[in-house]
């Protein structure tokens, strides 16, 4: 019995020993970066960090390591893919080993002002040498390379483009409602008869889910109502949160609320989506990734669903982008180069967008590789007049959309007023 | 001095790894949180030393106390703690007095009250999200639905996403899933009192309930009391649940460790912090009592 006890308490205590020294281990350290990080470097392999771990996007991703392959045979592509939570559990994973100096090679990152924490903390290396060195000033659209430049460097290379304004409509909702299913709306006011026709004949007019897909549609409100200048505006502060304009806008967002499903805050996108498809709900305002959902259902434009820009804002691309970077301490630099190259050539941007649904940043990717709704996304933003998004981090830091969520759910749940809520909104863009 | 040594070196030197494990990974780790708590690292490039730092004391607890959002998660945590402790209390007593009695097919009741503690919050979360579905008349779904088909519509309600009192949805499926340990620990009490107690009432010519009333129940305290503080430190601990039914940005269900979780996402590491430390505070304030009422106890006994 005693002989026992004693084993038991060395087994533990060897236990809790073994414990301690592999977290001692752990922390291996990384050679401080020399500021030349984009120069040269080991290529054996590329650690390769993203949230793209099921449907459309591992499709997407696969379709780029392909290519990889074919462009880089030496370097071995190693996928640090983190499920769950939309990118929120590869974010908190990124964060601590970023904090650790335990960087990944590269890692997925919604291009601009999100990036602005890493580029504050010193924790990304500046790119543009490489964006001279594979043509890619030239080869994207400049409105898009003056919103991926901070203080004259470039932290990151997109690897593609989604659109956030997008209004999803079911004509068979519309039809039932006395509504031209190809009717346009040129303006909220328009939208707003239509959506009041759709409530009177019992069908949820305006799908939408949980707070951040209200801060979407939020987004493309502010969008209309102030115009691309005075939009772009709220973020650089030449705009005032507290003017009467932006009143206008949040008294427009309440409305569009007053139309929309009670067990939102339960939902997520797919579900908001899913309205449209199953013929529940009128219309919903969700990005241009919601047309692999109606793909997959087996749907096809314009018979089963329509789209269009939100009323308000066509001739306005509402842009986000998932793009690359260069850690500071990346170990295999050599690598993040080759993976960089592969992800903003033009066989790469094809390959990856036709699987992902989003379309290429480069303005040579040919139209007809692609399917009907991204040849129309293509031409728009060729054309239109590129602003960035605020829900999908393009627009402010993480901070900042953070509080202005908190400042959302608390309107959308009735806690705040329409004066509160503008307050609440000034606040957290001031960062306070 | 050598026989102390023969006597405690062993022991002590069996131990130490766990002391120094505790020493650095509880103990430790609970300074350097204090400490950042009263720093004003609110921002990325101060974590990495970009920009520089300083020390403001308690500054972030009074701007956090103050503010009317994190009095709100703090004014939730209340009403789902006193939802959640009197639910599974109230459910776990009962179901232990029923048991208590011989009933047929104890075993298969133990079990099928005590299964449920056995799923994880997430997963159960992930049910309940749907059984609280707010929607109600035609679109309804989940509880609402089933309120319906039963012809109890009036009892159909918006669930966790109302504002005010929202949170409590959220405890009704804590209740279900800990309610069954509480019965446990209950019945435990009840089969802790002497077959010779219960005579002896019966003797003196005591009715059941007077027997329980009088001689049972008052021995279960000790019980009550551990089941408080188990499920009481778990509620103010509550995150999971909530995450998996609703979302950190919902409004309507804020509670502090949500709030740290959105802190820490935004890089705001003092604040977060400080919340880790008003929340450590709190359930000291439930447990160290609870351990010390615990330690006098056993020296009596």
């Amino acid at each position: 019995m005693r002989t026992r006890r004693t084993l038991m308490a060395v087994t533990a205590g060897l236990a809790a020993s073994t414990l301690l020294l592999t977290a001692c281990s752990s922390g291996d350290d990384n050679p401080s970066s020399d500021g030349s990080g984009a120069a040269g470097g080991d290529a054996s392999e590329v650690e390769v960090f993203t949230w793209w771990a099921s449907g459309s996007e591992k499709l997407g991703l696969d379709a780029l390591v392909k290519v990889f392959g074919e462009q880089h045979p030496d370097t071995e592509f190693i996928n640090g893919a983190v499920a769950g939570g939309a990118g929120s559990a590869a974010k908190d994973l990124l964060q601590t080993r970023l904090q650790a100096n335990d960087p990944p090679d590269t890692f997925q990152a919604h291009a601009g002002a999100e990036l602005q924490d890493y580029i504050d903390a010193g924790q990304l290396e500046d790119v543009s040498a490489l964006y001279k060195e594979f043509g890619l000033t030239d080869a994207f659209p400049k409105d898009l390379v003056d919103r991926l430049t901070v203080d004259g460097k470039i932290y990151s290379v997109p690897s593609n483009i989604h659109r956030a304004n997008v209004m999803w409509a079911s004509p068979a909702v519309l039809e039932g409602a006395g509504l031209d299913p190809a009717a346009k709306y040129d303006t909220l006011d328009d939208w707003f008869v239509a959506l009041d026709k759709v409530k009177a004949s019992g069908k949820t007019a305006l799908s939408v889910a949980t707070t951040w897909t209200q801060v979407n549609l939020l987004e493309t409100v502010l969008i209309a109502d102030l115009g691309a200048d005075g939009y772009s505006g709220l973020w650089d502060g030449s705009t005032d949160w507290n003017g009467s304009d932006v009143t206008k806008a949040l008294t427009d967002f309440e409305k569009l609320m007053s139309y929309t499903n009670t067990d939102r805050d339960g939902l997520d996108w797919p579900d908001a989506t899913q309205q449209i498809i199953d013929g529940q709900a009128g219309f919903n305002v969700m990005g241009d990734w919601a047309e692999a959902a109606f793909e997959e259902a087996g749907k096809k434009a314009p018979a089963d669903y329509t789209y269009q820009p939100v009323p308000g804002t066509d001739g306005i691309f509402d842009f986000l982008a998932d793009s690359f970077t260069l850690p500071v301490g990346a170990k295999h630099p050599g690598g993040t180069k080759a993976w960089l190259e592969t992800i903003s050539s033009a066989e790469g941007q094809t390959a990856f967008n036709k699987a992902k649904g989003s379309i290429p940043a480069r303005n040579d990717a040919k139209p007809e590789d692609f399917s009907e709704y991204q040849q129309t996304a293509i031409a728009s933003f060729g054309k239109d007049t590129i602003v960035s998004s605020l829900a999908h981090g393009a627009a402010a830091p993480v901070a900042t959309l953070n509080a202005i969520s908190d400042a959302t759910s608390k309107f959308t749940t009735g806690a705040s007023d329409l004066a509160q809520y503008q307050k609440d909104l000034a606040a957290a863009a001031a960062g306070k | 001095m050598p026989r102390n040594l023969r006597r405690w070196g062993p022991p002590l030197l069996l131990i130490s790894p766990s002391l120094i494990l505790l020493g650095v990974f509880v103990y430790g780790l609970l300074a350097i949180n204090a400490r950042t708590s009263m720093t004003d690292m609110h921002t990325a490039a101060q974590t990495t030393g970009r920009k520089p730092t300083s020390f403001v004391w308690l500054t972030n607890y009074g701007d956090l106390l103050t503010s009317p959002d994190f009095q709100h998660s703090l004014r939730n945590l209340v009403i789902y703690t006193v939802v959640f402790l009197g639910g599974t209390m109230l459910f776990g007593f009962l179901w232990a007095w029923l048991l208590d009695r011989p009933v047929r097919f104890e075993g298969v009741f133990r079990s099928i009250y005590l299964f449920p503690m056995a799923v994880s919050f997430v997963a159960s979360g992930v049910v309940w999200r749907w059984l609280l579905n707010s929607n109600q008349g035609e679109n309804a779904s989940g509880l609402n639905r089933l309120f319906q088909m039963v012809g109890l519509d009036f009892l159909q309600n918006n669930w966790w996403n109302n504002v005010n009192y929202g949170i409590a949805a959220i405890a009704i499926p804590a209740i279900w899933q800990l309610s069954g340990y509480v019965m446990a620990l209950f019945l435990a009490g009840f089969r802790g009192v002497p077959e010779e107690l219960r005579e002896a009432a019966r003797m003196d010519g005591s009715t059941t309930w007077q027997m329980y009333r009088h001689v049972i129940f008052p021995q279960l305290s000790p019980v009550a009391l551990s089941a408080v503080i188990i499920v009481g430190h778990m509620s103010l601990k509550a995150f999971d649940l909530i995450m998996s039914i609703s979302k950190p940005a919902n409004y309507q269900t804020k509670v502090p460790a949500i709030d740290m979780y959105v802190f820490k996402s935004s890089f705001n590491y003092a604040d977060a912090a400080a919340v880790g430390v008003i929340l450590l505070v709190i359930v000291a304030v439930l447990v160290i009592p609870y351990l010390v009422h615990l330690n006098r106890t056993e020296k009596n006994a």
